[in-house]
């Protein structure tokens, strides 16, 4: 199977995601520009993290209208596999495939660590290789993650499992401390921590590899 | 197709994007022939407005880069702020058939790509650019 990888001016984990897919999990990928329209033979599409469009006016505002991303909003409507990563959750919220908004960190530091996360995988397709109540190590790396949405639509959220990977301890100020959430049907997952710089033991941990190998357990 | 309300609004596929007679916003703009660049033409087929977006945070919503100037303002010496939040201003200029019409125009845009309304608010204010001299 082919995993499509979304290349926006400005993305710059693009190739981070090709090294952990094909190096470190032996999974083909095909870069999409932004520009095209054609995914044939594409079984699942990542938006990586970088700074689409220079991240001008909102983190994807620009994106959103990019022609490919017609496209992935129909492919993900259809059921198939979304993953948006760091920007690519922020796209994935600016084109309203997943609801909120994330907005500037509280302490305005750009935060780069590893942070601890809760894994509650329930129906999300990619975090089948992960056991329910979970704590893994991912790398985060952004200045404006801080998850915004209304307490109302927070709470229908977590109480449909929508809320799949939790901060253990915040590090921007997202409500309800949402690191990663999925859509209603499992198949679109964003979050803000970057599983492909977590498959390569050379980069000192291994804990996102079972979410971009869910892709190979069809 | 649960919450595709924005994409509902893509712009190129909304009938409000689209020119509602042959004149396109485009064909406003008088055509210069070249040779032609000094000559005074300012023949404009459709007018011009000039709008002016405000976007600011929702009050609900966290603001830390306006609290971090607020903390500046009180080095600066400037006592006494009580609110301070930081928001955008957006100039825009557009060609549109009568005004109606533009105010419909900018407040697509506004509402689907200069703001997001989970986060944000947006006032907009429009004027029909004078005549040029």
């Amino acid at each position: 199977m082919t995993i499509g990888i979304v290349v926006f001016p400005g993305s710059n984990c693009d190739r981070d995601l090709r090294w952990a897919l094909e190096g470190c999990l032996g999974q083909p990928t095909r870069f999409l520009w932004h520009e095209e329209r054609d995914l044939s033979g594409v079984e699942a599409v990542l938006l990586p993290g970088g700074f689409s469009y220079g991240d001008y006016l909102r983190c994807g505002a620009i994106a959103r209208f990019a022609p490919i991303l017609q496209e992935v909003h129909r492919f993900a409507s259809e059921g198939g596999p979304v993953l948006g990563i760091c920007n690519g959750f922020q796209v994935l919220t600016e084109m309203g495939l997943l609801p909120g908004a994330l907005t500037r960190n509280r302490d305005l530091h750009f935060r780069c660590e590893t942070a601890a996360l809760e894994v509650r995988p329930g129906c999300c397709g990619w975090l089948q290789g992960y056991s329910e109540g979970a704590t893994i190590g991912l790398p985060i790396a952004h200045g404006e993650g801080r998850y915004q949405v209304e307490t109302s639509t927070l709470h229908r959220l977590m109480d449909r499992g929508q809320v799949v990977l939790r901060y253990r301890d915040n590090p921007n100020g997202s409500v309800g401390d949402v690191a990663g959430l999925c859509n209603e049907t499992g198949n679109v997952l964003g979050l803000m921590p970057h599983p492909e710089r977590a498959c390569d033991p050379a980069l000192g941990g291994l804990d996102g590899r079972a979410l971009l190998a869910s892709l190979g357990r069809g | 197709m649960g919450g595709s309300a924005p994409w509902a609004a893509w712009p190129l596929a909304s009938p409000l994007a689209r020119p509602t007679s042959s004149r396109s916003a485009r064909a406003g703009r008088a055509h210069v022939p070249t040779g032609c660049e000094d000559w005074e033409v300012a023949v404009r087929l459709v007018p011009l407005f000039r709008a002016r977006v405000q976007v600011s945070l929702r009050p609900s919503v966290l603001d830390p880069a306006g609290e971090a100037a607020r903390a500046a303002a009180a080095r600066l010496g400037v006592a006494g702020i009580q609110r301070l939040r930081i928001g955008k201003a957006i100039e825009v200029e557009l060609d549109a058939p009568d005004r109606a019409m533009a105010q419909q125009q900018l407040e697509l845009l506004s509402d689907r790509l200069l703001a997001n309304p989970v986060i944000e608010d947006w006032t907009l204010d429009v004027a029909e650019a004078p005549e040029p001299a």
